[in-house]
């Protein structure tokens, strides 16, 4: 191996690792038990589980009728709405809560008409939390599963045609489950970004503990009164995130074998 | 599904034309219920975009096809695929992966509304039917490609189609299986009511399974009629290549009994009073004889100079192609080949018997 390369190669390797090693020399292993066991922390960790997975679940109901439509339909416009609803995906999340706050607070383009017609309130909720997390973390699903319907053999779905089943009928029995892998890897990777959702979270949704307090935000807040506490919650983060890459492991930990 | 409906016993017609691109497809076929009409022609000649059409995966540009009184596409109608009772078998078969054989067999019932038990037991009578019911809960990828051909046609005749296409049903398959299930195919076939259509570009495929075989070339059909015409009297080089003959094109003038070939050379043929004008002219290989130096018969014969310019073994037999005024192909028994000392480069003579010579007008 050249050492131009092998150099760097070790030093990437070093600066990826160090962190996450230094988190597991430093963690309080004799006092984890209590401290996760503290109200507030299994509270801010309920939360976040629930908030993610249904982040995930809205996801998954708009979010592959739109992946369907962008990779199957026609029109003018479509790459330019390809572009804007990835977008997510790049923006600073911080943006992404001021913007949610634009469109969907109390005095928002839409959050106006939702709070006077329906009285529903959505920034500074749980449900504000699962808005925010939702739109930052809908558009990784989107794309797995667009990619998906694109790279899906269409020969099945007019063999299915032939046989007498309906578009719909097409998508549920044949397209749908011939992606299913991608579905799967697309709402890990989903939730697991919805998990680790903290900038519009916090500026959409704010810091009520119970309410609106999700593990990443419990973990920044801790680091600052009790850094001991801080560093076992991003343990338990830690191990979700090693839960996810296993799960993912046959899409990702394979990418480089083949392209 | 195993009673019979009425789009079973009625024919399909298709008129019309298609344009893809810079491609054209011009056709008008009728096929009648119980026949099997082989669609024989080269790749791109139009075989598959036909089949598409008639399952509704493709719309004609001008025409109509229709399946007795049913339209299933014209000017103002469009029949979706998924409302054709129509059942194709494509090439590749298209099993989905996803399914075991029975539910593949039962796809067709469950997508028109039936529950998962009564779809699965009528898919069981068809595996019966078919011989495939050890193979019940295999998935596709575990079956042969002789399984996973007879998978597809259970799975299209499930649906109880009132007219079945066929798209190169054997060419995924091996010789071996080929043999095997060409014969089991054409039992099947002929136990379904309504017109079926074959697409192929093997001769032998289409003359073993089909009543009557229409050749398109580029778009066009060239040559209509039952198999043994067809290879009789090919209508066009790919035909005769198809089926081994020497096809000939030349002029028949009145009141004379030669025909001036365009190749070069004249051929004495029967007397066929009728037939002047622009006609073929197909020689079998095997009427054709070899001889080192000019024959001298009493018979009417057709006698002509050449040079060999290749030799190839066939299974029992060497086919000899012929360099000459016209060239030949040549059939001749590997002993003949040694006695006349044979190779490429030997100047020989070739005749025919006049009365091995068939002469038939070129149809435009």
């Amino acid at each position: 191996m050249p050492w131009v390369l092998g150099v760097p190669a070790t030093l990437a390797v070093l600066f990826l690792l160090a962190p996450l090693l230094g988190l597991l020399v430093r963690a309080p292993w004799r006092d984890l038990g209590n401290v996760l066991a503290e109200s507030q922390v299994l509270q801010a960790l309920r939360l976040s589980l629930v908030c993610a997975s249904a982040a995930t679940v809205i996801s998954l109901v708009l979010g592959v009728p739109l992946a369907w439509v962008l990779a199957r339909a026609r029109f003018r416009g479509l790459r330019l709405l390809r572009a804007l609803v990835t977008l997510p995906l790049v923006l600073p999340p911080v943006v992404g809560g001021v913007a949610l706050l634009i469109a969907f607070g109390r005095r928002g383009i839409v959050g106006q008409h939702l709070d006077a017609w329906f009285g529903i309130t959505l920034p500074f909720t749980t449900q504000g939390v699962i808005v925010a997390e939702t739109f930052v973390a809908m558009p990784f699903l989107i794309v797995t599963v667009e990619g998906a319907f694109r790279a899906a053999d269409r020969g099945y779905e007019e063999a299915a045609a032939t046989l007498g089943a309906s578009r719909m009928t097409v998508f549920r029995r044949v397209t749908l489950p011939l992606i299913r892998s991608s579905l799967m890897a697309g709402s890990v990777l989903c939730w697991a970004r919805a998990l680790g959702e903290f900038g519009a979270t916090i500026t959409f949704a704010g810091n009520f503990p119970g309410r609106t307090q999700t593990m990443p935000i419990a973990v920044y807040l801790a680091l600052e009164q009790d850094p001991e506490a801080a560093i076992a919650l991003s343990l338990v983060l830690l191990a979700v995130s090693v839960a996810v890459l296993v799960g993912l492991r046959d899409r990702w930990l394979r990418a480089g074998s083949a392209p | 599904m195993t009673g019979t409906r009425n789009a079973s016993s009625t024919a399909l017609s298709v008129i019309g034309s298609l344009d893809r691109g810079t491609f054209h497809l011009e056709v008008d076929v009728r096929v009648e219920p119980g026949e099997v009409l082989g669609v024989l022609g080269p790749n791109g000649a139009g075989k598959t975009s036909l089949l598409r059409a008639i399952a509704g995966l493709t719309a004609l540009t001008t025409g109509s096809i229709r399946l007795g009184d049913l339209v299933l596409d014209d000017a103002d109608t469009f029949l979706p695929p998924e409302r054709r009772p129509v059942g194709l078998v494509f090439q590749d078969y298209r099993l989905f992966p996803h399914l075991t054989v029975l539910d593949n067999v039962a796809f067709a019932a469950r997508s028109h509304g039936l529950r998962r038990h009564p779809s699965r037991t009528q898919a069981r009578t068809w595996l019966d039917r078919l011989d495939l019911s050890a193979l019940a809960g295999r998935r596709p990828d575990q079956l042969s490609g002789g399984q996973a051909q007879r998978v597809a046609l259970a799975r299209a005749l499930a649906a109880d189609p009132g007219l079945l296409l066929l798209d190169e049903p054997l060419s995924a398959l091996d010789a071996r299986t080929r043999l095997d299930v060409r014969t089991e195919l054409r039992h099947h076939l002929g136990q379904f009511a309504g017109p079926v259509l074959i697409v192929t570009h093997d001769p032998l495929e289409a003359m073993v399974l089909a009543d009557r075989l229409l050749v398109l070339e580029e778009g066009h059909p060239v040559q209509h009629g039952s198999p043994a015409e067809v290879a009789r009297r090919p209508a066009t080089q790919y035909v005769a290549k198809l089926v081994g003959l020497n096809l000939y094109t030349g002029t028949l003038e009145p009141g004379r009994s030669g025909v001036t070939l365009d190749a070069g050379g004249t051929f004495t043929v029967p007397a066929q009073p009728a037939q002047t004008g622009r006609v073929l002219v197909a020689v079998r290989p095997s009427t054709v004889a070899v001889h080192t130096e000019r024959p001298e018969h009493a018979s009417p014969r057709n006698v002509w100079p050449g040079t060999v310019s290749s030799l190839e073994l066939l299974a029992d037999r060497v086919r000899a192609q012929i360099d000459g005024r016209p060239a030949a192909l040549v059939d001749l028994t590997p002993a003949a080949v040694a006695d006349l000392e044979l190779r490429p480069g030997s100047e020989v003579w070739l005749s025919v018997k006049a009365t091995e010579v068939d002469v038939y007008p070129d149809a435009p």
